[in-house]
Formats: C-alpha cells, sequence, structure tokens
C-alpha cells in the first residue's frame, strides 16, 4: 500500500474530494514528519508511537576488518506498535475493515 | 504529540475543512494502514518509511520471574523501518538530493 492508495480509499470510501483527501493525507505526514524532526514524540492511539531516542557514541568494530571503529552519536527514531495494531494482525479471522465512517468515528 | 494534536494541526491549514472532517479523514488514513497490515500488505509511504509485517515462529519461552517454561505461539508482528529522508531529518542532517531507500 502507497500513500496514493491511502488517498484513493479515503475518498472512495469515506467520500472526501480527491483533492481534500490528498491535501488532509499529505499534510498528516508532513506535521508527523516535521515533529520528529524537532525531537517530539508521536502518539497516535490504536496504531502507534513514534519517538526519537539519542543513541551515545560507542565502540564498533568493522566484522569484515577487525578494525576498531567509533559509532558516532545520533538520533533515530523508533516505532513501537499499539496493542491494537498487534492484535489485529493476528486476529483469527482477519478483520474485513475497520474503516471509520463520517458517522460512527468518535475519538 | 498525540492524535488530537495531528487532527488539530492537519485543521489549521484547511480552513474550508471542520476539525470533524479532518478527524474522519485522519482515523480513516490509521485505520487503512491497519487494515493493510491485517491483510499481510507492506506499507510504503515515501520519504517517511515503510511498515511490513514480520512473522514469529512459535517458541518456548520462560517467565522470566518463576522460571516456569512456556510456549509462545506463532504471531505476526508489525516493523516499521524508518525512510532515508525522515531518518536523516530526525538524526538533524540535511536531506539535499536523498533518494529513498526503502528495501526490507
Amino acid at each position: 500500500m502507497t500513500k496514493a492508495e491511502i488517498i484513493t480509499r479515503i475518498y472512495e470510501k469515506v467520500g472526501f474530494s480527491k483533492k481534500d483527501a490528498t491535501d488532509v493525507v499529505e499534510a498528516t505526514f508532513d506535521i508527523i514528519k516535521g515533529c520528529l524532526e524537532r525531537g517530539e514524540k508521536v502518539k497516535v492511539s490504536g496504531f502507534g508511537n513514534f519517538v526519537v531516542n539519542t543513541k551515545r557514541p560507542r565502540k564498533g568494530r568493522n566484522p569484515q576488518t577487525g578494525d576498531e571503529i567509533i559509532i558516532v552519536g545520533r538520533k533515530v527514531l523508533t516505532f513501537k506498535a499499539s496493542q491494537i495494531l498487534k492484535k489485529s494482525l493476528n486476529a483469527a479471522s482477519p478483520s474485513s475493515s475497520t474503516m471509520s465512517s463520517p458517522s460512527s468515528a468518535a475519538d | 504529540m498525540t492524535k488530537r494534536d495531528l487532527i488539530d494541526e492537519v485543521n489549521k491549514r484547511f480552513p474550508h475543512l471542520s476539525r470533524r472532517d479532518s478527524e474522519v479523514i485522519i482515523n480513516a488514513v490509521f485505520d487503512s494502514m491497519v487494515d493493510a497490515l491485517a491483510q499481510g500488505d507492506r506499507i510504503e509511504i515515501r520519504g517517511f518509511g515503510s511498515f511490513v509485517v514480520k512473522h514469529r515462529r512459535a517458541r518456548q519461552g520462560r517467565n522470566p520471574k518463576s522460571g516456569a517454561l512456556v510456549s509462545v505461539s506463532a504471531k505476526r508482528v508489525p516493523f516499521f523501518k524508518v525512510g532515508k529522508e525522515l531518518r536523516l531529518r530526525v538524526d538533524g542532517k540535511s536531506v539535499e538530493g536523498a533518494e529513498e531507500g526503502v528495501s526490507g
């Protein structure tokens, strides 16, 4: 599934114009990215949390040559899936659709 | 930032949409992603990353507290691999001409 397919599903099933669906989906990922870039975590209930972790520099080895090298400190993004997501991957029968309709979507 | 904040932020950009509209669309985005993964499909968002489902075989585990042997059944777990652009941006690096490397 690509971003284009997500957009298609939204304007076909939820009933917004293709432009609105595209704009909102693009903005959603854009805002998430900006937030993570600032080091802030993003928590999406029912999906999972995106967290930026700081890695300290450490010594490592080039496994091919055995040379000792310094692995520089850096920031990495980790994703922790929510229990809801994990459960839906392991449901006995994959749920047909959890798409919310405009009338059933309450936060 | 929680999903609620995300909805508010998105909604600010589109004055012609109600907050409810933004909420419905954003919920549909994540719902459709959950659906795709539940069906074993992989998701690839350019500039963001990819989500794949990995299979874990059944194994014998131990209750770390009591040491009792327990069988852990096979399961599927979601796995996120950050895309190149976002990986660099999170690390404060420039992303000049970053080509998206989302393999595996």
